[in-house]
């Protein structure tokens, strides 16, 4: 998975989960559940050395 | 009819008739394409792009290669589609980590009839009809993700369908995990750099995966030329040693085992406009909150992809979405997703509110739980 960015996201106040986006674009609304593939995948970016960027 | 062609006759019979479901493989016939029918420039990335449940691996580093990927109506007797790679874009200056492979991927749970990894694990036959715009020799891999283990053959491709049987040997070495997660892998390996090539290939031989032998030095470039085609369809794994006819399964059937994974709401293009995605209420003066009920439990608790315009019916006047619907991750799981719309008129808080389509007869959210 080629992943451009992730970003959290907040719903009333708090963080609710991450926007991804890949390198093709497409942006990707990903729950933080481990067994998502693209939870999974952000997972392995972080440890890649890569930030989420915090929510706006 | 002599003796021995009655006892074939009979032998013939028994194999096969109906005897449950035996495919393994999920949409083997190419019938179902949620996402798309048809898409072009593919190479830089992997992943699912059109026929549900078969995916594209290019590896750790990207061709410069490129490839369309379509359901095509085209098979051998009795198949009305199949999965084509048409390449667009040759490559034949071939980076190490180079790969492309056509995969579908397998939970653990749903594989524990092959008792691997015990005495009694049963070999594997995997069948498909293939062609191509010219002779080629690809691989077919079965890869054990639980403990990075891998088998392969060499198969070869003319310019005819041909149907393809191979029977991979029973693996008595380490089990597969009885959960959810990722844990077997079927996969055609159409192209592939030296990380995967230059070692000792040994034909149907479960192994500790080496990377420099997964592929022979046989093997064909899919990239060599944009001649270059292939044509896959009736994929079926099944438990022994002898492949069977293809069960074939209806559209819905295949489009029910398919929703665990993917599910495209609405299910599909109608050819109008308006189709409703899910009911709901506003949650707040501009956002409203709607729970978008799975067609059936999915694998995991899915991502979510907004495709086109969607608008919000709210007292009878329709307000168009002014950004991408949202998850509200925890409201959501398996069974249904909670999803938040944002509009710019002011809304009462808790009346009812459905979300639908705008003008935009491919407007669609796409959940994805694949493997």
């Amino acid at each position: 998975m080629n992943i451009k960015e992730a970003k959290y996201y907040n719903f009333q106040g708090a963080v609710s989960g991450i926007k991804l986006t890949l390198t093709d674009d497409t942006e990707v609304i990903v729950p933080r559940k481990v067994g998502n593939r693209h939870y999974d995948a952000i997972l392995v970016w972080v440890d890649a050395g890569n930030t989420i960027a915090a929510a706006d | 009819m002599s003796k021995a062609a009655e006892l074939a006759k009979a032998g013939e019979t028994l194999t096969n008739q109906p005897s449950g479901r035996k495919n393994i493989v999920t949409n083997g016939a190419m019938q179902v394409a949620q996402r798309s029918a048809s898409v072009t420039g593919l190479g830089a990335a992997s992943g699912y792009h059109t026929l549900d449940r078969f995916s594209v691996d290019i590896g750790a580093t990207a061709s410069a290669g490129r490839f369309t990927m379509t359901q095509t109506a085209d098979g051998p007797s009795g198949f009305a589609n199949c999965l084509k790679l048409d390449c667009t874009t040759a490559d034949t200056s071939i980076a190490a980590g180079e790969a492309l492979f056509i995969q579908q991927r397998f939970e653990g749970q749903d594989l524990q009839q092959l008792k691997k990894g015990t005495s009694d694990a049963e070999s594997v036959t995997v069948s498909f009809y293939v062609k191509g715009d010219q002779a080629a020799t690809y691989t077919c891999e079965l890869f054990d993700h639980d403990n990075s283990r891998a088998i392969a053959q060499s198969f070869a491709v003319t310019t005819d369908w041909n149907r393809i049987e191979l029977t991979f040997a029973a693996d008595t070495t380490d089990p597969l995990n009885d959960d959810n997660a990722l844990s077997f892998e079927l996969a055609f390996w159409l192209h592939g750099g030296s990380t995967y090539t230059g070692g000792t290939f040994s034909s149907n031989a479960w192994k500790d995966n080496v990377q420099n032998t997964r592929l022979s030095d046989s093997q064909t470039s899919f990239f060599d030329s944009t001649d270059r085609e292939f044509f896959i369809t009736g994929v079926q794994m099944e438990i022994g040693s002898q492949a069977t006819n293809f069960e074939h399964r209806s559209f819905g059937e295949e489009l029910a085992l398919c929703y665990r994974y993917t599910q495209r709401h609405p299910s599909s293009d109608s050819g109008e406009n308006f189709n409703t995605i899910a009911n709901g209420f506003a949650g707040s003066a501009t956002e409203t909150f709607h729970f978008c009920r799975h067609y059936q439990t999915m694998r995991a608790e899915p991502s979510l992809t907004n495709n086109g315009t969607f608008r919000v019916r709210y007292r009878a006047t329709a307000t168009n979405v002014t950004s991408a619907t949202t998850v509200h991750d925890p409201g959501s799981n398996m069974d249904h997703t909670f999803l938040v719309g944002t509009v710019s008129s002011t809304q009462t808080t808790g009346e009812g509110a459905v979300l639908e389509q705008g003008n935009d007869v491919d407007a669609h959210i796409l959940l994805d739980a694949e493997l």
